[in-house]
């Protein structure tokens, strides 16, 4: 992978999380690889199960107990941040340089501080500010995401869904991280609630040239805030492309398959489901994880296939477009 | 808008809840439905769009006989279901089926799936082994849980999310019923899965001639897997129209931005902002006066939409709306 220090933001490589359980070994996150400039938006889609989720986990080291193996590298500005020892990873890069706007995270505030403290927490612990500095901080945060600074001394019940998920995007935001990942961040939203938080996110990204990672398995919202598509299935990455390419003229299979599933409500085409189940990542087929349910399979697919970088600039894992 | 043999008719339901204050006092009421009217014939989709908390499946419950109407009339084949008694009400329920949207807490994780099966089948009164053997296999096998065999024994944690579904659906298809209600059948499955639950809905409807209300808050579905749709806002239905009429023009500023909020997916989107009105849907505890929609709306008109609620306006052939800035368009007044 071309690595240049100055427009690299993250970097991993051969990222693995593996989780125990009764059954056996889970192999949530496998061998993934990738490279994200500055100033980017990369959209993670894949349907639930297929590692999202665990490839965030694995990149902020919030790993639960049952971890089986952990390995690989996560450069951050070219700092392998998985060889800092957790106290080091704590004070200097998760929330200070990578924060995380959680799953539902809006239904997790707690309900006995006042929100303003709630957001202003991460300077108090991080930057050691005053409780004042932080609070005023928080104002200005609050304006970027369109809350009035009135509600820094409300409680979470007296905020609406939308309101509270503006707050965690604020909380997020408040140390001017280089990286925000956000875990489905408008899944649980109405739909004009929805709009409203990718225009926040959307002026964000805009004005304070924000890097987003953005997961959601609703490919259509992704579409509102990304430069590049990433496709996970089965713990693998299995296509990664612009925004344009992976939009307009997904490659691989299963991207194709997915894509043409989205019900669009401009135009009416012939709307396509994948037959079957994606395989159990506790014990995942030797060749492409995928052969099972694509119509295009042929005798080479019994082999696993590897992530390769077409000349288009995309990188693919699959065996039609090996040269 | 008289159809003949509606299968099912609403009037001017309202259901309320009542809210209480120290278990006696009344502290108001909640209007999850305010006003609601239409006639559904005999083997049509019928979509209710809107965000929760609209009503939709409140809506769908009291047609269901799960919640008692306050107000309004509802005529199922000719039979007002408030007069209906106790052991009438049995026979109305047979005709209807209710596919929740959880499955997997829809269904009773102890029983397999012959006990979920079968258990319709006997409190209406099919108690031959053999009837509910051909019943249960039949069903299973429409809803393609094939085969047969392997399924009858298993319980809802060993199916995938796209099974628990089908076994849902065959448990709401099982009495044969007229009308099915289903309630976000589809949010909590996978992109991939969702279209083959949503086209294998459309061919039961088609192949029984069924009625059925879907439910849903994601708009790009419906024109697919309806024929007419209803806009919910707040309690009240604001826009009533055939689906490609809608698409085609909407009238209701509501419909307006519920359409420019949602997106297709298309990497021009990331380059612009949506135009979308501001603010969250209001309280039915005390809706705003006049129109509901008025304090969001970007086209409200001083005077009237605060103070007198909006009727029902036709606009084009069976599509009608609730919006004072269409009084001048009416094509014929109701």
């Amino acid at each position: 992978m071309t690595t240049q220090a100055t427009s690299t933001l993250l970097r991993t490589e051969n990222l693995r999380l593996y989780f125990r359980t009764t059954q056996g070994v889970v192999q949530a996150v496998d061998d993934v690889s990738f490279t994200m400039p500055r100033r980017d938006a990369l959209a993670v889609i894949g349907e639930s199960g297929c590692g999202k989720t665990s490839l965030v986990r694995a990149i902020l080291r919030l790993l639960p107990s049952n971890v089986h193996t952990y390995s690989g590298n996560v450069f951050l500005n070219d700092i392998d941040v998985m060889k800092l020892s957790e106290e080091r990873f704590r004070t200097n890069v998760r929330w200070t340089k990578m924060s995380l706007v959680a799953q539902a995270a809006m239904n997790a505030l707690n309900p006995v501080l006042r929100v303003g403290e709630q957001v202003a927490e991460p300077l108090i612990v991080h930057q050691r500010l005053s409780k004042q500095a932080a609070l005023a901080q928080a104002a200005e945060v609050f304006q970027l995401v369109g809350v009035s600074p009135d509600f820094l001394g409300r409680y979470a019940f007296e905020l609406s869904g939308g309101m509270r998920q503006r707050a965690i995007i604020a909380m997020a935001l408040i140390t001017r991280p280089d990286l925000i990942v956000l875990d489905e961040p408008t899944s649980a939203l109405d739909m004009l609630t929805q709009a409203n938080i990718m225009n926040v996110l959307k002026g964000i990204k805009r004005d304070l040239e924000q890097s987003f990672i953005f997961i959601t398995h609703d490919v259509s919202t992704t579409s509102e805030l990304s430069d590049r598509g990433m496709v996970m299935y089965a713990g693998q990455i299995v296509e990664l492309a612009s925004a344009e390419q992976f939009y307009l003229d997904p490659l691989h299979p299963y991207s194709a398959k997915l894509m043409a599933s989205i019900p669009t409500l401009k135009e009416k085409k012939e709307l396509e489901f994948i037959p079957g189940q994606p395989p159990s990542l506790l014990n995942p087929p030797t060749g492409c994880r995928f052969a099972d349910r694509c119509d295009r399979r042929f005798d080479k697919c019994d082999t696993e296939p590897p992530l390769q970088q077409l000349a288009d600039g995309r990188w693919i894992r699959c065996w039609l477009y090996n040269k | 808008m008289q159809q003949e043999q509606a299968l099912l008719s609403v009037q001017n339901l309202r259901t309320w809840f009542e809210l209480r204050r120290w278990a006696f006092a009344r502290a108001g009421w909640v209007r999850a439905v305010d006003g609601v009217s239409f006639d559904l014939p005999r083997g049509e989709a019928l979509a209710l769009v809107g965000e929760s908390g609209s009503g939709k499946s409140t809506l769908a419950r009291t047609i269901l006989g799960l919640y008692k109407p306050t107000e309004g009339e509802i005529t199922f084949e000719g039979m007002e279901l408030s007069k209906l008694k106790a052991s009438q009400m049995r026979e109305y329920r047979q005709d209807m089926g209710y596919i929740q949207q959880d499955p997997y807490g829809a269904l009773p994780p102890f029983l397999s799936l012959r006990s979920i099966l079968s258990e319709p089948l006997r409190i209406h009164g099919i108690k031959d082994k053999k009837e509910q053997n051909d019943l249960i296999r039949n069903v299973l096998t429409e809803v393609k849980l094939t085969p047969v065999d392997d399924f009858l024994t298993k319980f809802p944690h060993m199916l995938s999310g796209g099974q628990q579904q089908r076994a849902v659906i065959a448990r709401a298809m099982i009495l044969n019923p007229k009308l099915i209600a289903a309630d976000e059948p589809v949010s909590m499955l996978d992109a991939s899965v969702r279209v083959e639950i949503l086209k294998l809905l459309r061919r039961i409807q088609e192949s029984h001639n069924l009625a059925v209300i879907y439910i849903t808050h994601d708009l790009s579905t419906v024109r697919y897997f309806a024929e007419r749709i209803f806009i919910m806002y707040a309690a009240k239905t604001v826009e009533k129209a055939p689906v490609e009429s809608l698409l085609e023009n909407h009238f209701h500023p509501y419909t307006q931005a519920l359409l420019a909020a949602i997106p297709d997916p298309d990497p021009e989107n990331a380059k612009t902002l949506r135009d979308v009105p501001p603010g969250e849907p209001p309280s039915l505890v005390h809706p705003p006066t006049g129109c509901r929609f008025h304090p969001r709306c970007p086209q409200a008109i001083k005077g009237l939409c605060e103070v007198e609620e909006p009727p029902q306006f036709t606009l084009l052939p069976g599509h009608t709306v609730e919006c004072w800035l269409y009084k001048d368009r009416d094509s014929k007044t109701e």
